[in-house]
C-alpha cells in the first residue's frame, strides 16, 4: 500500500497538469468560436502550404 | 414624385439596418483600423473560407478572421478602409453583412463572467473526477485507516474546491435570503454546505461515509447549467447591443456662419438649425426652415406614401429625409422628442411582461420548501425513532438534501433552452429574453405590422407591361437622374426588361417633386402626380408626362419581404389567427392581406390604437405575438404576449421585442413557434425525469439506506438523461 503515497500525488499532479492546460487554452481565448472552429478543419484552404 | 416607400437610407436590406454606416462614414474621418461586420447568414466552413477570401483579396484589408459562433468577421484594415465598402465586397459574393460599432464589440468581446464560470466548473471537474477516483477505492470495500486516509485526501481537495467554484450559488442563496425569499439557489448552496460540513466530520469520526464526490459533482453539474444558461444570454446580448450600436445619435448643426458641425444629439437645444441630408433620419423635432423634399414617416405611422416637405411643415425625429437637402429649426430634442415620448409609452407596456414567471422559477417555488421540509421531517423523525441519536438523525437528513438535489432540475431548463436557442439563431433569429421560448410556444394569435415587416420597404413596378415603349424609355432616361427611391426601382426594372434610355437634354431633379427634361423641344416629366397635372390615386405611383400629352401613372407596390408568404402559411397551418395592422391607407393594406391570404385586417390603425387592439386581444384571453418594426410598432410589441421585430426595425422596437429576426428572411418565423413548443415540451419531460428520480431516491434516503454511491448514482443518472433529453431538439 505504500505505493499510494506516489501514486496518488502522482495522479494529482497529472491531473492538475491538465486542469493547468485548459486555464491556458481559456486564457489565450481559444474557447472563443467553438463552432468556427469545429468547421475550419473542413477547409482545405492551407492544404498545401501553412498560412504565411 | 408619388412615392410609395418606406424608404431605407440605402437600396441594400443589409445596409438598411445600419443607417449610422453612412452617418459615421459621413462624420467621423479615418478612424479604428479595426472593424467589425455582423454576418448574419453564415453557417459552414465553405461560408469561412469565401468571406475571409474575399476580405484578404480587398485592397488595404491586413487581416480578417470570421467567428462563426457570434456570425461576425474582424477585419484589420488600413484607416481608409471604409465598412461600406467591406459590406459591398460581402454582398458582392452573396452574404449580408452589417456594421457594427468598434467600440461596443469591444466591450462586449471579453465575456469575464462566461470565462469566469468555465474556470470554476474546470475547478469542479479536475476535482470531482480525482474524488471520484478516491470514492471508488472506497465503495469497493477499502477499510479502517486507508478509507480514512482516502476521506481527508478527498476533503483537502473538495474544500477548497467547494470554497473557489461554489461561489456563485453561495452570492445568489445570500441575496436572496436578504430578501427573504427561496430560490433554487438555497437548496443548491445548503446541500453543498451540508454535504462537505457532515463528510467532514463523519471523516474526523472515523465514519463510512462521506460525501465529498456529491458536494462536489452537484458543483459541478449546476455550474454546468448555469454556464448553459449564461451563454445563450450572452450571444443574445452581445448581438442585441450589436445592433443598439448600429444607431449612433449625431446630428449635423449649423454654425451661425453657414458652417456644419457634427454633434451627438444630447447637444442640440430648441431653437438650433440642423441640416438633414437626403437618406438621412430626421434626429430631432422640429420645423423645416429651407429646403424641399419627401418625408417618409412609415416607422412612425406605418403609412408608405412619402408626404411632401417645404418650409413651415412640422418634422418628427425618426423620420426619414428622401430627396432633398433640408434645415430644420429644432423645436424639441432629446427627451422631449416625439421618439421618446412613444418609448414611454413602451415603458408602460413592459412591465406586464416582466410579470410572466418562467418555467424554471414556478418549479423552484414548489421544490425549494418542499425539499427542506422533508429534511427536516427526515431529521426530526429519525431523532425520534433513534432516541436522540443526533448524528445519525442530521446524515439521514443530509442524504435527503443530497439525493433529491436539484441536479437535474438545474439542468432542465438550461439545456433546453440552450438547445433551442442555438438551433434558432442557426436559422437567423436571435431570443433576447430568458421567457420568450416559453412565452412563444403559448401564442395561438398573430398580430403583422405591414410595412417593413410583411413588405421590405422596397417598391417595385407593378405595371410596365402596360406602357408604350417610347414612354418607358422616357421614364427610364429621367428616372436615372434621380436617386429617388421609386426612381431607381423603376430605372432597375425597366433596365432588367431591356429598356434603353432615348437621351434627353437638361435633366433637373425638383426636390420634392420629380425629374425634368427636355426631349426635343418638348419637357418631360416624371414625378408627384400635381406637380405632373394629374389627379392622384390611392394607389402608390409616379407619374409622367410628355409634352402636353395625358400624364400615364407608373404604379409600385411595396416589395413583400422574402418568405412572408411561407411565413404566414405555415402559421395558419398550425392553427394560429393572423391578423394585419397597419397603420397604411386600406388599399394597400386590402391588396397585401389578399395576397398573404390574411382575412383579419385593419388600416389606417394609429399607434395607440395597435397597442389597445393587441391588449383587447390578451384581455380576451388570446395570447398574441407581435411582428412589427416601427416606432408605431413598439407599444404593441411591449404590450403583446410575445414579440419579433426584424433587424431593420427601429431601435426601440428591437428593444421592446423578445426575438429578433437578423436576416431579411421571416420564413423562420413559422419554425420559432414549432421549436418553441417542442421545447416547453422537452421542459416539461425533463420535470417530470428529475420528479421521477426523486421519487425512487427520496424513500430509500428517508429510510436511511441512502449511501454515497447511490447518490452518485442518481445525480449522474438524472442529469444525463436531462441533457440527452433537451439535445433532442437540435
Amino acid at each position: 500500500m505504500e505505493v499510494l503515497a506516489f501514486l496518488i500525488p502522482i495522479a494529482l499532479f497529472l491531473g492538475g497538469l491538465g486542469l493547468g492546460a485548459f486555464f491556458w487554452a481559456l486564457k489565450t481565448r481559444q474557447f472563443d468560436d467553438p463552432e468556427g472552429d469545429s468547421r475550419r478543419i473542413l477547409t482545405d484552404d492551407w492544404d498545401d502550404r501553412p498560412k504565411p | 414624385m408619388t412615392a410609395a416607400f418606406p424608404a431605407r437610407p440605402s437600396a441594400c436590406p443589409a445596409c438598411a439596418v445600419a443607417p449610422s454606416a453612412e452617418a459615421l462614414a459621413e462624420t467621423s474621418a479615418p478612424r479604428e483600423a479595426r472593424l467589425f461586420l455582423s454576418l448574419p447568414t453564415i453557417h459552414c466552413a465553405g461560408c469561412i473560407s469565401a468571406v475571409e477570401r474575399a476580405l484578404h483579396a480587398t485592397p488595404g484589408v491586413r487581416a480578417a478572421r470570421v467567428n462563426l459562433t457570434l456570425k461576425r468577421v474582424a477585419v484589420e484594415a488600413d484607416p481608409e478602409v471604409m465598412a461600406d465598402d467591406l459590406v459591398r465586397v460581402l454582398e458582392g459574393i452573396g452574404y449580408e453583412a452589417h456594421e457594427l460599432d468598434a467600440g461596443v464589440i469591444a466591450a462586449t468581446a471579453t465575456d469575464k463572467a462566461g470565462r469566469d464560470l468555465l474556470m470554476r466548473i474546470a475547478v469542479s471537474g479536475f476535482a470531482m473526477m480525482n474524488v471520484m477516483l478516491l470514492s471508488v477505492a472506497v465503495w469497493s470495500g477499502a477499510t479502517d485507516f486507508t478509507r480514512d486516509m482516502f476521506h481527508w485526501i478527498s476533503a483537502m481537495i473538495a474544500l477548497p474546491t467547494i470554497a473557489f467554484a461554489a461561489q456563485p450559488f453561495f452570492r445568489n442563496a445570500l441575496s436572496v435570503l436578504k430578501h427573504a425569499r427561496l430560490n433554487m439557489d438555497v437548496p443548491i448552496s445548503l446541500a453543498i454546505i451540508l454535504a462537505a460540513g457532515m463528510s467532514l466530520y463523519e471523516t474526523a469520526q472515523h465514519g463510512p461515509h462521506a460525501y465529498f464526490d456529491a458536494a462536489l459533482s452537484l458543483t459541478f453539474f449546476l455550474l454546468a447549467g448555469r454556464y448553459l444558461d449564461h451563454r445563450t444570454r450572452a450571444v443574445a446580448r452581445s448581438a442585441a447591443e450589436e445592433l443598439a450600436a448600429l444607431e449612433v445619435p449625431r446630428a449635423l448643426r449649423l454654425r451661425a456662419d453657414g458652417t456644419e458641425e457634427t454633434v451627438p444629439i444630447a447637444e442640440i437645444a430648441p431653437g438650433d438649425r440642423v441640416r438633414v441630408k437626403p437618406g438621412a433620419r430626421v434626429p430631432v423635432d422640429g420645423v423645416v426652415a429651407e429646403g424641399q423634399s419627401e418625408i417618409d414617416r412609415s416607422l412612425l405611422t406605418g403609412e408608405s406614401l412619402p408626404a411632401f416637405a417645404g418650409p413651415g411643415m412640422a418634422l418628427s425625429a425618426g423620420e426619414v429625409n428622401l430627396t432633398g437637402p433640408l434645415v430644420v429649426t429644432v423645436t424639441a430634442a432629446g427627451e422631449d422628442s416625439s421618439l421618446n415620448r412613444m418609448a414611454d409609452l413602451v415603458a408602460v407596456a413592459e412591465s406586464s411582461k416582466n410579470r410572466y414567471t418562467s418555467l424554471a422559477d414556478r418549479a423552484a417555488r414548489i421544490y425549494a420548501p418542499g425539499v427542506h421540509l422533508l429534511a427536516l421531517a427526515a431529521f426530526l423523525g429519525w431523532l425520534w425513532i433513534s432516541g436522540g441519536d443526533m448524528r445519525l438523525a442530521i446524515n439521514i437528513a443530509v442524504a435527503v438534501l443530497i439525493i433529491t438535489c436539484p441536479c437535474a432540475l438545474g439542468l432542465a431548463v438550461p439545456a433546453v433552452t440552450t438547445a433551442a436557442s442555438g438551433r434558432l439563431f442557426k436559422r437567423g433569429m436571435l431570443i433576447k429574453d430568458g421567457t420568450a421560448l416559453e412565452r412563444l410556444a403559448e401564442i395561438d394569435t398573430v398580430v403583422f405590422d405591414k410595412t417593413g415587416t410583411l413588405t421590405l420597404g422596397t417598391p417595385e413596378p407593378t405595371n410596365l407591361g402596360d406602357h408604350a415603349r417610347r414612354d418607358l424609355e422616357i421614364a427610364l432616361a429621367l428616372a436615372e437622374g434621380s436617386a429617388h427611391p421609386l426612381a431607381r426601382a423603376l430605372a432597375d426594372a425597366a433596365r432588367k426588361a431591356g429598356v434603353h434610355p432615348v437621351p434627353l437634354t437638361d435633366i433637373r431633379e425638383v426636390p420634392g417633386h420629380g425629374v425634368e427634361g427636355v426631349l426635343g423641344g418638348k419637357i418631360v416629366r416624371f414625378g408627384r402626380p400635381a406637380w405632373v397635372g394629374a389627379e392622384a390615386g390611392d394607389q402608390t405611383a409616379a407619374w409622367l408626362r410628355v409634352g402636353d400629352a395625358r400624364p400615364v401613372a407608373f404604379t409600385f407596390a411595396d416589395r413583400l419581404r422574402p418568405g412572408a408568404e411561407e411565413a404566414v402559411a405555415r402559421l395558419r397551418a398550425q392553427g394560429l389567427a393572423v391578423r394585419l395592422v397597419s397603420g397604411d391607407t386600406p388599399a394597400p393594406v386590402a391588396d397585401l392581406a389578399a395576397r398573404l391570404g390574411i382575412e383579419d385586417w385593419t388600416a389606417e390603425a394609429l399607434p395607440g390604437e395597435k397597442a389597445a387592439l393587441v391588449q383587447a386581444l390578451g384581455e380576451a384571453g388570446a395570447k398574441v405575438l407581435m411582428v412589427g418594426d416601427g416606432l408605431n410598432d413598439t407599444a404593441a410589441l411591449a404590450a403583446a404576449h410575445a414579440s419579433v421585430s426584424p433587424a431593420t426595425a427601429l431601435d426601440a422596437a428591437r428593444v421592446a421585442s423578445d426575438i429578433v429576426l437578423l436576416g431579411s428572411d421571416l420564413a423562420p418565423l413559422g419554425e420559432a413557434v414549432t421549436t418553441a413548443r417542442k421545447a416547453t415540451r422537452r421542459i416539461h419531460e425533463n420535470f417530470a425525469v428529475s420528479a421521477l428520480y426523486n421519487l425512487i431516491a427520496v424513500p430509500i434516503a428517508l429510510l436511511g439506506f441512502a449511501t454515497p454511491l447511490a447518490a452518485a448514482l442518481a445525480m449522474s443518472a438524472s442529469s444525463i438523461t436531462v441533457s440527452l433529453n433537451a439535445l433532442r431538439l437540435r
